[in-house]
């Protein structure tokens, strides 16, 4: 797929007390912004489980974002705390799987902030179309079985 | 004579630990013997492939295959012994989820065989030689099976019943395990056999408390206390994400921290996402340069968390560019 036609699609996990506002926010008021992000709302930032990251790049996505509540400001007031040093850990982790720094994004976008959102939405969205495709399954995993989970994957509802 | 249960057991990629886990049963043995015929198994009994092809399906009863899948032969064995078993056990990590073998997912084929036959400082190989599948040789043609780009578990190539996990499968659970088979008592498949419900530290013994780490260590850089949680005193242990039943947490007892040989606990789809989300909530710092720094003393945090489960992760491998 060459760069002119690829669209990215990304994954965006946003809290709802903050940037999902934010992101409502801008959507109410019409702002332009890039409809590449499909957005997942979790009640806390600090609810993204790594593994939900990996899984959105697995199954596809180009990009992953997570935003919450800025530093002092979390609803449940640290959970964005830990996610900060969740992230900043797999941020150190994804370039030894082969994931670009870049297709990983983590931002502290406020309930106030819906132009911060739709200018974060925009940087990222052509940052992770510089990049390419990432297509996991379809490049990296090309001829891997993937249909197998692991082991226990019955007790697996992730 | 009643009719013995007929047993097979067979290595694939895996380094002949879970062959030694199968012998450190000791005597054992012995009654592993009055109960079972072990019809093949390449450590110990010369049988070839073509007395196994000559089998009739389901002639053996249990199977005990370690090892990962890397190659073409590999998986021709397994799907062969799949044919000729009733029961089909992931026996040790590396068929479960790829284990050590499994971290040259982190690597290309092109990757291993560069470093394996060209670049390794006893390599002595002028003319750059590589293997290929096919030779010609003046006495006609050579055959080698194909070495996979990505190293695969049992159950990527066959249907598997039970899974028996650790690198090695700890002798008290091996036995367990033979005990099952030979009396008929194993669960409903597909399960994990041999291993426990909960993990490391749900069995660790030593003293827990609140966790706050400023600096991780490297095992060789302190002599920790053998009484309290290791995690709390900066070593990286996998406990929290490893399923337990090696042992009330053989390795901490001996003050070294858990590898995670046994695999993720029930429920987890990916052990290395659940270890580095347990391992980064410990971090006592809210300041992001500080965190920085420490995170920065976790030297290889994607060896280190999929150190066992790179095969099976959600990932299965990195991508090479």
């Amino acid at each position: 797929m060459s760069n002119e036609t690829f669209e990215p699609r990304i994954v965006g996990f946003l809290c709802n007390w903050c940037t999902y506002a934010a992101a409502d926010t801008a959507g109410v008021s019409r702002m332009k912004q890039p409809p590449n992000i499909d957005i997942i709302r979790v009640m806390c930032s600090g609810r993204v489980d790594p593994t939900f990251i990996l899984k959105a790049f697995r199954e596809g996505a180009d990009g992953v974002l997570v935003a919450g509540c800025h530093p002092g400001d979390c609803h449940y007031s640290e959970g964005n705390y830990k996610t900060l040093r969740r992230m900043t850990l797999l941020r150190q982790m994804l370039p030894q799987l082969g994931i670009e720094p870049g297709r990983f994004r983590l931002e502290w976008i406020s309930s106030a902030e819906a132009p911060k959102w739709t200018q974060v939405a925009r940087e990222f969205t052509e940052q992770v179309r510089a990049l390419g495709p990432l297509d996991w399954k379809g490049t990296v995993l090309a001829g891997v079985p993937v249909a197998l989970e692991h082991a226990c994957a019955t007790e697996v509802t992730v | 004579m009643s009719e013995k249960l007929k047993l097979a057991l067979y290595w694939a990629a895996s380094c002949g630990g879970c062959d030694i886990a199968v012998v450190e049963i000791n005597e054992k043995l012995l009654d592993l013997d009055a109960a079972a015929d072990i019809l093949f198994w390449p450590v110990a009994v010369d049988t070839k492939y073509d007395d196994v092809r000559a089998w009739p399906d389901n002639y053996v009863d249990v199977c005990l295959f370690n090892g990962a899948v890397r190659t073409s032969e590999q998986e021709e064995i397994a799907q062969l012994l799949r044919c000729k078993s009733k029961v089909m056990v992931a026996f040790g990590s590396c068929a479960c989820e790829g284990c050590i073998p499994g971290l040259a997912n982190f690597y290309s084929r092109e990757g291993v065989f560069e470093r394996a036959y060209l670049t390794t400082p006893t390599t002595d190989n002028p003319d750059k030689i590589l293997p290929v599948t096919r030779t010609e040789v003046p006495e006609g043609e050579l055959d080698l099976p194909e070495f996979y780009n990505t190293v695969l578990t049992l159950d990527d190539v066959v249907p598997v019943e039970y899974y028996v996990p650790g690198c090695p499968p700890q002798p008290h659970q091996v036995w367990a395990v033979i005990e099952a088979i030979v009396t008929g008592n194993l669960p409903e498949p597909p399960a994990v056999v041999g291993a426990s419900e909960k993990t490391v530290c749900d069995e660790c013994e030593r003293k827990k408390d609140v966790k706050k780490v400023k600096k991780f260590y490297r095992p060789f850089e302190i002599e920790p206390d053998p009484e309290i949680c290791l995690l709390e005193q900066g070593l990286i242990c996998m406990g929290p994400a490893t399923r337990g039943g090696c042992g009330n947490a053989l390795c901490v007892q001996v003050n070294m921290p858990c590898r995670g040989c046994y695999g993720p606990p029930p429920g987890v789809a990916d052990q290395g996402a659940k270890m580095l989300s347990a391992l980064a909530s410990v971090i006592d710092s809210n300041d992001p340069e500080e965190i920085e720094r420490i995170i920065g003393d976790i030297l290889d945090p994607a060896g280190t968390f999929y150190r066992f489960g790179l095969s099976k992760s959600l990932l299965r491998r990195a991508r090479v560019v």
